[in-house]
């Protein structure tokens, strides 16, 4: 984020335009450091990424041919995990799960962030009826359950991974449209806003320079829960059986294979995928809160 | 309040106005057609003809609309190609077994997560409000069907205590007379919706804690006890009013995910067998059922809210 500083030329401080910028960012930084918990939720989230895409380089598993001679085998020390019901390792296929989980998740999550963004910063600047038909298609669309929009959806394209994250993008922006067009309209009414404006700057220009650039603080918070949000939706996805097709697999399809063993005592196939989704998603949520808090101390000290 | 009423009932009306738009525009403006869906890859450019006239596929999609909403104000949801009988009766039969599942979890929920989120307040920062709030993570990012099947695993599998199948009867008296069969679909979705309202209501009632009528209620020498029940609880407990409306679509979504892991007749898992087969009008008529209980929940919630709290019904954004 802080790079655009350097490419484009600073706009003019205006007067009453909270100091933003390295500095303050820096300082963000230095408190989300000092919270023990959100240390931690980042510290899993890079394990679980290296696990994940880095793992199987180290530990090459086949993930495509199954082989109906290694049917669910218990853990040893040649299957850590043991195998699962048509004999793929699945210490291997949770690495394999794992890529498409987390893609799925910070992708749609990227998608969410800049449509939500947009959507509420516009929304919140315009006003008037555009603010009420734009925020009214928000509710419309909050009313629908998200899982519900997702089945709908996926009724009618085919689940590839391409799909399933831009349908979950598309369901996922509307809390943080709602969140920055709250801001806006505080910000908006803040003197450098003004100032801005009677020193001729556009609309857009107020937008993209000011506004986008003081709500980044609630956008990234609400990023984080949104990565949390699209992993499990991914997961609910996979395991109602309407994820991506195999040989693609994810945390929450291994689930879905795994359920027919319930009653066999084959806690491999029913645990650790399972664990790897919640730890996940409490990682990204822990980081969301460290960083929500770090900005509100920042707040609460000027 | 006249006012206030007349803002958010007419916001109501827009937004489900605009949820048939939506609705509808999915299914009739993206790739792929319900004829396809219906009658496979290979069907003749004649028989999708066929299917299409005889479902008025064939208009203008302004007159589509302006039919389907007319149905829709007769009350008429619909025909399911795949259940062959009409959309009310599907709903009529599994609604109810639905609203039981989630209204049952609702309020065992609100029974746990309120004293749950005020002892932890009392207690803020100590071992229990760590631990409560450590379960109410972990809980948060269960996801749910997940946590259906440990439970499944633990109290059906290995203990033995409850079928791993929710009650199979045709009606809500028939499912209440196979009251253990409810129990694990029930606390699935009871479990994650107190991880969510335990949250709010421990925030809601430390904020209040701070408050000055606190400090006062102590101060004139009330016991604790009375403290939390008349002055605590009272005040605490209000955002968790338009909290229930809020999360309804969330506790909708986890119903769907129970009613199919437990294989429970209601409308979850008509919507989720829908999904498979492609049939286009369940799948429809239940959004909209979904959506307008939803809105109707919220402006409820909000009314109620406004009732309790006179300050709400003056903000104006």
């Amino acid at each position: 984020m802080t790079t655009t500083d350097v490419l484009e030329p600073s706009p003019p401080q205006l007067p009453g335009e909270p100091a933003a910028g390295r500095r303050a960012l820096s300082g963000a930084l230095r408190d989300f450091l000092g919270n023990r918990m959100g240390v931690v939720g980042l510290a899993v989230i890079v394990l679980m990424l290296l696990f994940s895409f880095v793992g199987p380089l180290l530990y090459p598993t086949d993930q495509v041919h199954p082989n109906l001679l290694l049917v669910t085998r218990h853990p040893s020390g040649q299957y850590p995990l043991g195998t699962d019901a048509v004999g793929f390792n699945v210490l291997g296929r949770l690495m394999v799960a794992g890529q498409s989980s987390l893609e799925v998740g910070l992708a749609a999550a990227a998608i969410a962030t800049i449509v939500g963004t947009l959507w509420g910063a516009i929304s919140g600047f315009a006003g008037g009826w555009v603010d009420s038909v734009m925020m009214r298609i928000v509710d419309a669309l909050l009313a629908i359950p998200a899982l519900l929009l997702v089945l709908l959806l996926t009724t009618i394209v085919t689940p590839s991974i391409i799909m399933v994250i831009f349908v979950l993008g598309l369901i996922s922006w509307l809390i943080t449209a709602r969140l920055v067009r709250g801001q806006v309209l505080v910000l908006k009414s803040l003197d450098y806003v003004k100032a801005a404006q009677q020193f001729g700057e556009k609309p857009w220009q107020i937008v993209a320079r000011h506004l986008v650039r003081n709500v980044i603080g609630t956008v990234v918070v609400q990023a984080t829960f949104e990565v949390a949000n699209a992993i499990l939706l991914f997961a609910a996805l996979s395991f109602l059986g309407l994820g991506p097709p195999p040989p693609a697999t994810n945390w929450g399809g291994m689930l879905n294979d795994g359920l027919n063993y319930v009653f066999d005592g084959y806690w491999w196939l029913i645990y650790p995928a399972g664990v790897c989704i919640v730890i996940t998603v409490v990682a990204f949520n822990l980081i969301g809160d460290a960083i929500r808090n770090s900005l509100e101390v920042r707040l609460k000290s000027r | 309040m006249t006012k206030y009423l007349v803002r958010r009932v007419s916001q109501s009306v827009a937004v489900l106005f605009i949820v048939t738009v939506v609705v509808f525009s999915i299914l009739h403006f993206l790739p792929g057609s319900p004829a396809r869906a219906m009658l496979g890859i290979r069907a003749t450019p004649g028989a999708i003809a066929a299917f299409n006239k005889a479902n008025g596929y064939n208009r203008a999609l302004p007159v589509q609309y302006v039919l389907y909403i007319d149905r829709l104000f007769h009350g008429n949801l619909g025909f399911s190609y795949h259940f062959d009988q009409s959309v009310n009766s599907l709903l009529v039969l599994d609604l109810p077994k639905s609203a039981l599942l989630v209204g049952l979890s609702y309020v065992v929920a609100l029974a746990v997560a309120i004293p749950m989120g005020i002892a932890q307040a009392l207690r803020r920062e100590k071992v229990m409000d760590h631990a409560l709030t450590t379960f109410s993570f972990v809980g948060y990012a269960m996801p749910t069907f997940w946590l259906g099947i440990l439970l499944v695993v633990w109290f059906s599998a290995d203990l033995h205590l409850f079928p791993s199948e929710g009650p199979q009867g045709a009606s809500v008296g028939a499912s209440l007379t196979d009251p253990k069969a409810l129990v694990l679909p029930v606390a699935t979705l009871t479990i994650v919706t107190v991880a969510q309202f335990s949250r709010f209501m421990r925030a809601s009632a430390v904020e209040n804690l701070l408050q000055d009528y606190i400090r006062t209620a102590k101060a004139k020498g009330l016991s604790n006890w009375r403290m939390v029940t008349r002055h605590l609880l009272r005040n605490s407990i209000l955002p968790i009013i338009t909290l229930v409306g809020l999360s309804l679509p969330g506790v909708l979504s986890g119903a769907i995910i129970v009613e199919a892991l437990f294989n429970y007749p209601g409308m979850g898992w008509l919507f989720w067998t829908a999904t498979g087969a492609h049939d286009f009008p369940v799948l429809m008529g239940f959004t909209i059922v979904v959506a307008v209980a939803t809105v109707l929940g919220n402006l409820l919630a909000d009314i109620a809210y406004a009732v309790a709290d006179p300050r709400v019904r003056y903000q104006t954004s």
